[in-house]
């Protein structure tokens, strides 16, 4: 079995999550990776140590933006020679790998959290209640990981590098980057917190952060927030968990006040832990939580904080 | 400007799978996906009081003409629904054939799609559907503004913000945080019953039947199990020992 691992990179750092997936398809038989690129070239040798035996290297000032349309054109052409093309889900694979399905009538399977060396994907569906698998009728098979699904195995292994030269479709270029983000580099990331505290629109007012502050100083976390907040103003972006935002995974997450929107779920359902805190019964967040309390964050979280900062001392 | 929309009617409430044909059970009751209520609402915003023309399409089954009328009513102009048995079963690639071919018949200027389907939890129908129509696309749309044949998009990634341009003819995939969509007037209603409404089959989007459905999905469901179970899931209720209920919670997993 071979499979192609479409290996990530923001900033000139390779993304944990698809060299997670490239982990996982090193087991299934031959990973190789394909990094597209303006200066990836000095990537390659990264993405070999963590598993792939070649990197194919597509690096061209064309494709310095990370839009998802040339890089269609560049997967197409690597693409036939496998079994499968794997993806770790993002908002720029995810396009890709839509545009890869079209491009070459193969089809996609979304969401999966695991495979199996026979290729039957595992994907929780309808609100993780039921687990389903799914396959694939023809080859190259695609398929998008969610988030945290494997962890990155460094193998110290030299890949091959080779280059890829494409000539890109005249719509592919279309599209151009006026402005691109960057990754805020203060502070230590959330994304490397054991114990999360993470405040919604149930919190009612900015100013109530500090609940979440201080209660993420008791238990020794970082704090996190929801698109809603972030969009309302009450918290900075590089806060926020989400679809787009952070995806994390610590050991303990504190939900103050969040309903548990999908957009926000599938940036911390991979949490060890899940403990949430919110008045309406009904809140979809409970029912992915370990332990759900029905309940008025203002009443709870000063209580809770003090009581764990009695134990503490 | 021509403005097309595409939209999902999906089942409302908890969805259920079919256990015989392993579909999604689409007997019940159904909405408009929520998601595409915001592209509705941002295709409205976009043509504002000027000459454009908003027409709404959906893929499904009959019932999906409830979405539709509901778009319409919004304020929508005019509404496409290719509703064929062939159609029925489709994965990402058989579905955006259909779509694509429902799309070429109307040549928008703009083509804009919901962040994605509450049922499916897809998020990736826009980027087949633009390469099959060989247009640019961009997604996770927070913001759109058209000047001059061109559209400029201000999306959210997981690093912050990119601004985006791309000549139109152009496929924009919006995010719920764009807007907050409006609800249907009881004139918007009423109107809505006079609006044009076309039912069309899949051999109208040029698309044979071999190639929608089923028959032309490359994907499939091979069977249904239960999750891994989260542990011992527990719910408590109430204020007043809420609080020592959690440290006990947190002593005895040993998180502090």
């Amino acid at each position: 079995m071979s499979v192609l691992v479409f290996v990530e990179h923001h900033d000139g750092e390779l993304q944990k999550g698809s060299l997670g997936v490239l982990a996982k398809a090193a087991t299934l038989g031959d990973a190789d990776a394909v990094l597209v690129g303006d200066g990836v070239r000095e990537l390659a040798a990264g993405a070999g140590r963590f598993g792939a035996k070649t990197v194919h290297v597509a690096d061209d000032a064309s494709l310095a933006a990370p839009l998802s349309q040339p890089r269609v054109d560049v997967l197409a052409t690597l693409a036939g020679n496998y079994d499968a093309v794997f993806f770790a889900n993002s908002v720029l694979a995810a396009d890709v790998a839509a545009g890869l399905a079209a491009r070459l009538d193969a089809g996609l399977n979304w969401d999966l959290v695991d495979v199996t060396a026979d290729f039957t994907g595992k994907r929780p569906a309808l609100q993780d209640s039921v687990l389903v698998d799914v396959g694939w009728r023809s080859t190259p098979r695609l398929a998008l990981f969610r988030s945290g699904s494997f962890d990155p195995h460094e193998t110290g292994v030299e890949a091959e590098v080779r280059d890829v030269t494409v000539a890109l479709e005249a719509f592919s270029t279309e599209t151009t980057m006026a402005e691109q983000a960057h990754a805020e580099a203060s502070g230590p990331s959330i994304e490397d917190a054991d114990v999360i505290v993470a405040g919604g629109r149930g919190l009612g007012a900015p100013e109530n952060f500090t609940l979440a502050e201080e209660l993420a100083r008791a238990l020794g976390g970082a704090v996190g927030a929801t698109r809603a907040v972030v969009d309302a103003g009450w918290y900075p972006y590089s806060a926020q968990i989400g679809q787009t935002g952070k995806t994390v995974s610590p050991k303990l997450y504190v939900a103050l006040g969040i309903s548990g929107a999908i957009q926000h779920k599938v940036g911390m359902q991979s949490s060890n832990v899940i403990v949430a805190i919110n008045k309406d019964p009904n809140a979809p967040i409970f029912e992915f939580s370990d332990l759900g309390v029905v309940g008025d964050v203002h009443e709870i979280v000063p209580k809770l904080t003090e009581l764990v900062n009695q134990r503490k001392s | 400007m021509k403005i097309a929309v595409c939209v999902k009617h999906v089942p409302e409430g908890h969805g259920r799978i079919e256990p015989g044909s392993k579909r999604l059970d689409r007997s019940g009751e159904g909405a408009l996906n929520h998601f595409d209520a915001n592209a509705v609402e941002e295709a409205l915003r976009l043509k504002g009081d000027g000459d454009g023309e908003v027409v709404v399409i959906s893929m499904g089954p009959d019932r999906a003409a409830d979405s539709l009328r509901k778009a319409l009513a919004m304020g929508a102009d005019r509404a496409v629904l290719v509703s064929d048995e062939a159609a029925a079963g489709a994965d990402l690639v058989a579905t955006s054939k259909v779509l694509a071919g429902a799309l070429a018949r109307e040549s928008a200027d703009l083509v804009l799609f919901g962040q994605q389907a509450s049922d499916a939890d897809g998020a990736v129908l826009w980027a087949a559907v633009a390469e099959r129509l060989r247009r640019p696309v961009v997604s996770q749309a927070a913001e759109v503004t058209v000047d001059g044949g061109r559209v400029r998009v201000k999306r959210q990634t997981e690093f912050g913000y990119d601004v985006i341009e791309a000549p139109l003819p152009a496929v924009v995939a919006v995010s719920d945080a764009i807007n907050e969509p409006r609800y249907p007037s009881l004139k918007g209603i009423m109107g809505a019953k006079k609006k044009p409404f076309e039912t069309i089959s899949v051999s109208d989007t040029g698309v044979d039947a071999s190639e929608a459905g089923e028959a032309g999905s490359k994907t499939e469901v091979l069977a249904l199990g239960d999750p891994p179970a989260r542990g011992d899931a527990r719910k408590i209720e109430g204020d007043a020992n809420a609080a020592q209920a959690i440290v006990d919670f947190l002593a005895e997993k040993r998180l502090i």
